[in-house]
């Protein structure tokens, strides 16, 4: 797409300005081609309104058979071929058929827009948010232009938060009970726990607490399944004898979470695990999985 | 391939290698205030602690690294204006690295500053440290941290006082989380052993005494926080502290724990805790060294004893003595392998203990042997030699306590711990007695204490059953009877009737001695009871009638009992010497019958037993000293004895002897003083035929061997005769002494005469003393102007 952009050089100049993007809050997002851009951030129920100019190039002149805005949420599934589903699509007409021969400002205005799922920039797939502006030509082919936004939407807190609670363990061998303050947590949250103890037959070097994000894509025989392991946090050193408790506490902000999301669209589900890893001296693992919920919290 | 101790180099170069490395980029951060950069580095300098290599000793080294570098962090993490994060966020940052062990190092130097910074209170963030730590299991890994991080908070304890304290339980906390670093510290070192690849033991046990300190370091710094009162040391302190002692079940760290108790805090805490402490030890495993750790303990209360007069009393309250002593029967009660030589040991440390603290209770030093007696009864045989020994220490203190062996004699068990011994050490230990009595010059003075004595000393007065004679080092024989000989002289009363019972007891005993014994013990027993006569003799006046026990008469019969005793041995030469003390004793005492007795003794001796030519030149010699001293006689008995004197000397086998012993003879019939006997006439006839014999001796080697002998003879007949001339003897004159002059002369110049510079000195200087008498004037000089040379 963008060789075609830079081949034929654009007939006009856009520029999409958002009518709050001064004190609209700006967050980086990363593009196709790697680069990290600064883009406004929206969340659900929020007007999304500004200003489109157009403006031809020196000289010129634009015959088109209309202008329109579209706000677009799309899913983008990549081992589909770049298929998009947009699950959001909202359209606003900005002009008539006609000829445009100098700049041209065009207000519009989306208001309290349903953006119920957050962006997000998997290994599979992808959810943004776009504004779409096309100028429609009979011939040369429309003129379109994209300006991406990130929708994020906030939780409050649980009403209920249970802790995790468990007894785990391999007969005769080691059994540990471990807690988990909470089964939700937000983003900036702190993991707090213990590890304790029952019995300890083998000889374990060490023990760390993974985070590990699973994305699941698709359904039924097409399910993609990627696991990543976000966080690797080492939280003993050295072999416990039974009775001993091992502290947790694990800040949550150095990490690249997003909050859990389940089923979106029926297309993807971006879920999170505690894994609890236990290393013997012969390297073996033991390890138990977890799921926490991550939801974001409002900066107060 | 490499050894272990150079792999151990090359692990220990790598790892301090690695935190420079990491340090100079720390530090470039550091001054370019990079925080993010900083943090990165330092963890991962850190984590060069991570090893697994390294002996506990190499791995101090490599911490030592660490630590300066954590210092220079510390400065700049205090320093806000550098990195512009405030101390409360800086808290959360470190705790974002993914290694437990450098996060935690980072965190408690962090930590560090957040309690100077008083952001928040010291004891929540102290305890959130050590918390923290429980997450670093590994021993060494985990002492050292928890080492680092007792070190940084040493000076920031909400202590009494301290800029930290907060409100009312804070000196609690700090109590608390010192008590928690120590206790946690322990279990990581008593784990040690557990852990690590199959290692030697003995390496393991020596790799954990290195790092004991570490540990120790915990009480130390509780016994310096000013808070912890004498309450707070017993409620809190001390059953937390021996708690954990008692349940680690590690014999190391309980010797050492239990001995850093002793040493870190104050004797008065100790004293007031007695109970609590010593009811920790029988709790502890067999192989504890317990009974180092209880000296220990008793040493120093008793040097707090003497500390200060005050402090007796606080030692009496408390009944020290009481709650110890049933301490130890209960560690040994509780301790059924522990070796006769423990128990013993932590007798002899409470007998020391009550030595000094309670001098005056002779009660508890037999308590104390009772005790040990109980202990003794149990074991069949005692054949350690470490044992042995310590009993010896055992029954030995009392002796060196009281430098006075009538104390110990009161001591009722002290014999029946002295049972316990075999022969040998009863030996020993009966010449630590004797020595204790000889150096300290303690009398004994009644016959049941000699009693005693005699008992604890059987060793060495009879033979025992069951002893080797063979084994008897000849030497060490003679040194032990020559103790007990000289012993029997430190039994004395000044009382004669209690003297008496004295001498019968030690006779009783003595008697029972053998033949070996007996030329040892005799004489003095001999000389004790003449020192009795003598004594009896002086106070003669008041000792009337036969109703007095302590008569002399009595005592020559014991004395004859006794002398007689040595026939067994036999021993006749020193049973004559015997007879003749006692006969010069008789002597004094006036008492001519018994003198003349003993003389009749002495002289059937002579006849019936001494064969010995040498012998009887010696006894014949004693006897005329003995006899011409003797005054108690008549003339009638005197006659008797000095004509058999006379007679024994003539009948001498060498003709030297003769001659010798006959002019001897001479000084019988002349003793100075008034009423001494002067007989000139038998003098004279003396010396005569002294001169014959001289003759007969001269002619006989002139036939024997073709040379008359030297003159030696000849003159020492001569120096009788001017003895006897200056005496003024009649009969002796100067032409007499002149004519013997002559023959001598005539003697050395005959051609058979061999020469002899000896006699010839001798004669010359005869002469020369006879020159001198001349010359010197006077009467004497008038006298021997008769003798011409």
């Amino acid at each position: 797409m963008n060789f075609l952009i830079g081949a034929f050089k654009p007939a006009c100049n856009f520029s999409i300005t958002f009518s709050d993007g001064k004190s609209r809050k700006q967050v980086p997002m990363k593009k196709e081609n790697g680069q990290t851009v600064m883009v406004p951030l929206f969340q659900s129920q929020e007007n999304i309104a500004g200003k489109i100019s157009i403006e031809p190039l020196q000289g010129k002149k634009i015959e088109h058979n209309g202008v329109k805005v579209e706000l677009l949420g799309q899913i983008e599934m990549y081992f589909d071929r770049g298929n998009f589903y947009d699950f959001t699509s909202l359209v606003r007409e900005l002009d008539v058929p006609g000829d445009i021969y100098e700049r041209k400002t065009y207000p519009f205005e989306f208001s309290t827009v349903e953006m119920p799922y957050e962006t997000y920039n998997g290994v599979n797939v992808r959810l943004r948010y776009i504004l779409k502006v096309t100028v429609s030509r009979n011939y040369g082919g429309s003129i379109v232009e994209y300006q991406d936004f990130v929708v994020r939407n906030y939780s409050p807190p649980p009403s209920i938060n249970n802790s995790i609670k468990m007894e785990v363990g391999i007969e005769d061998c080691l059994h540990i009970e471990f807690e988990y303050n909470k089964s939700k947590y937000h983003l900036k949250d702190v993991i707090i726990g213990k590890i304790y103890f029952l019995l300890v037959r083998i000889k374990i070097k060490n023990m760390d607490l993974e985070i590990r994000r699973r994305e699941s894509t698709g359904s039924g025989a097409n399910t993609h399944v990627e696991t990543e392991t976000l966080a690797k946090f080492e939280l003993m050193d050295g072999a416990p004898v039974r009775g001993e408790s091992i502290p947790i506490r694990l800040f949550l902000s150095p990490y690249e979470l997003t909050p859990t999301h389940r089923n979106i669209n029926n297309k993807f589900s971006v879920k999170y695990y505690l894994n609890l890893v236990l290393v013997d001296e012969e390297d073996r693992r033991y390890f138990k999985q977890q799921e926490i919920t991550i939801y974001r919290l409002q900066d107060s | 391939m490499l050894n272990g101790a150079e792999d151990e180099e090359k692990w220990l170069a790598e790892g301090i290698a690695g935190i420079q490395h990491n340090a100079f980029y720390m530090h470039r951060a550091l001054d370019s205030s990079n925080l993010k950069e900083v943090l990165k580095y330092s963890a991962q300098m850190l984590s060069e602690l991570r090893t697994s290599k390294l002996s506990p000793h190499k791995y101090y080294e490599l911490y030592m690294r660490a630590f300066d570098e954590l210092r220079k962090l510390e400065m700049f993490f205090k320093d806000e204006s550098k990195h512009g994060v405030s101390v409360v966020d800086l808290y959360e940052l470190v705790q974002h690295a993914g290694n437990i062990l450098p996060r935690l190092y980072l965190l408690c130097t962090v930590g560090s500053v957040y309690i100077k910074s008083k952001e928040a209170p010291a004891k929540e963030v102290l305890k959130d440290l050590v918390e923290m730590c429980r997450g670093v299991q590994h021993p060494i890994h985990g002492l050292f941290l928890r080492s680092y991080l007792a070190q940084i908070s040493r000076d920031k304890l909400p202590d009494i006082g301290s800029e930290y304290e907060g409100d009312a339980d804070t000196l609690k906390d700090a109590v608390e989380f010192v008590l928690q670093n120590f206790t946690e510290m322990n279990k990581l070192w008593v784990r040690m052993q557990h852990q690590g690849p199959g290692r030697v033991r003995e390496k393991q046990e020596k790799e954990r005494s290195e790092l004991r300190d570490l540990v120790g370091k915990n009480l130390h710094v509780l016994s310096q926080i000013e808070g912890v009162d004498l309450e707070i040391y017993k409620e809190t302190v001390l059953p937390r502290v021996l708690e954990q002692i008692v349940n680690c079940k590690d014999d190391l760290a309980q010797y050492y724990l239990m001995d850093c108790i002793i040493q870190v805090f104050p004797d008065e805490y100790h004293l007031q805790t007695l109970e609590t402490l010593l009811g920790a030890c029988p709790q502890l495993q067999p192989t504890v060294d317990i009974k180092t750790v209880l000296s220990q303990l008793m040493d120093r209360l008793s040097n707090y004893a003497q500390s200060s007069a005050d402090v007796l009393p606080e030692i009496l309250q408390v009944e020290a003595f009481a709650k110890l002593s049933n301490a130890i029967g209960k560690v040994i009660e509780a301790q059924v392998d522990m070796p006769a030589v423990g128990a013993i040991t932590l007798y002899v440390s409470l007998l020391t203990f009550t030595l000094r603290v309670h001098p005056d209770r002779l009660d508890y030093v037999d308590q104390v042997l009772g005790a040990c007696v109980k202990k003794l009864s149990n074991i069949p045989k005692l054949e350690d030699s470490r044992a042995i020994k310590q009993v010896v220490a055992l029954l030995s203190a009392p002796l060196e306590k009281y430098n006075d062996i009538v104390t110990a004699l009161t001591l009722s068990n002290y014999p029946l711990v002295m049972d316990h011994l075999d022969n040998g050490t009863k030996k020993v230990m009966a010449m630590v007695i004797i020595q204790s009595i000889m150096k300290n010059n303690t009398r004994i003075s009644t016959s049941d204490k000699v009693e005693v004595l005699f008992e604890l000393i059987k060793g060495l007065i009879k033979d025992m059953d069951g002893a080797d004679v063979d084994e008897l080092d000849e030497e060490d024989f003679k040194d032990e009877q020559n103790s007990v000989a000289g012993l029997i002289h430190m039994l004395y009363n000044d009382e004669p009737e209690e003297m008496l019972k004295i001498i019968c007891t030690v006779k009783k005993h003595t008697m029972a001695g053998g033949p070996k014994r007996l030329p040892f013990t005799v004489p003095s027993l001999v000389f004790s009871a003449l020192r009795l006569v003598r004594q009896l003799q002086g106070q003669e006046g008041d000792i009337v009638g036969e109703e007095v026990p302590a008569t002399p008469k009595k005592i020559y019969q014991l004395l004859t009992q006794v002398i007689e005793a040595l026939s067994t041995v036999p021993s006749p030469e020193l049973a004559l010497r015997l007879y003749l003390q006692c006969a010069e004793a008789a002597n004094d005492c006036d008492v001519e019958h018994v003198a003349y007795e003993f003389f009749t003794q002495a002289f059937v001796l002579y006849e019936e037993e001494i064969a010995d030519s040498k012998a009887q030149v010696t006894a014949i010699h004693l006897i005329i000293g003995t006899l011409q001293r003797m005054n108690v006689f008549g003339v009638e008995n005197r006659d008797t004895l000095t004509h058999k004197a006379t007679g024994y000397s003539a009948r001498l086998l060498k003709k030297a002897d003769q001659c010798r012993a006959v002019y001897a003879c001479s000084h019988l019939f002349w003793v100075d003083g008034q009423d001494g006997i002067k007989d000139g006439e038998r003098v004279f006839l003396c010396l005569k035929r002294a001169l014959r014999i001289a003759n007969a001796a001269q002619q006989m080697a002139n036939v024997a061997r073709g040379s008359s002998g030297p003159v030696t003879l000849f003159v020492e007949i001569l120096n009788k005769y001017v003895y006897f001339f200056e005496k003024g003897s009649q009969q002796v004159t100067g032409a007499a002494i002149q004519g013997l002059i002559e023959l001598i002369n005539t003697e050395m110049q005959s051609d058979s005469a061999t020469p002899d510079t000896a006699s010839d000195a001798f004669l010359a200087s005869t002469l020369r003393y006879i020159e001198f008498q001349k010359q010197k004037g006077g009467l004497m000089g008038e006298k021997f102007e008769s003798i011409n040379l």
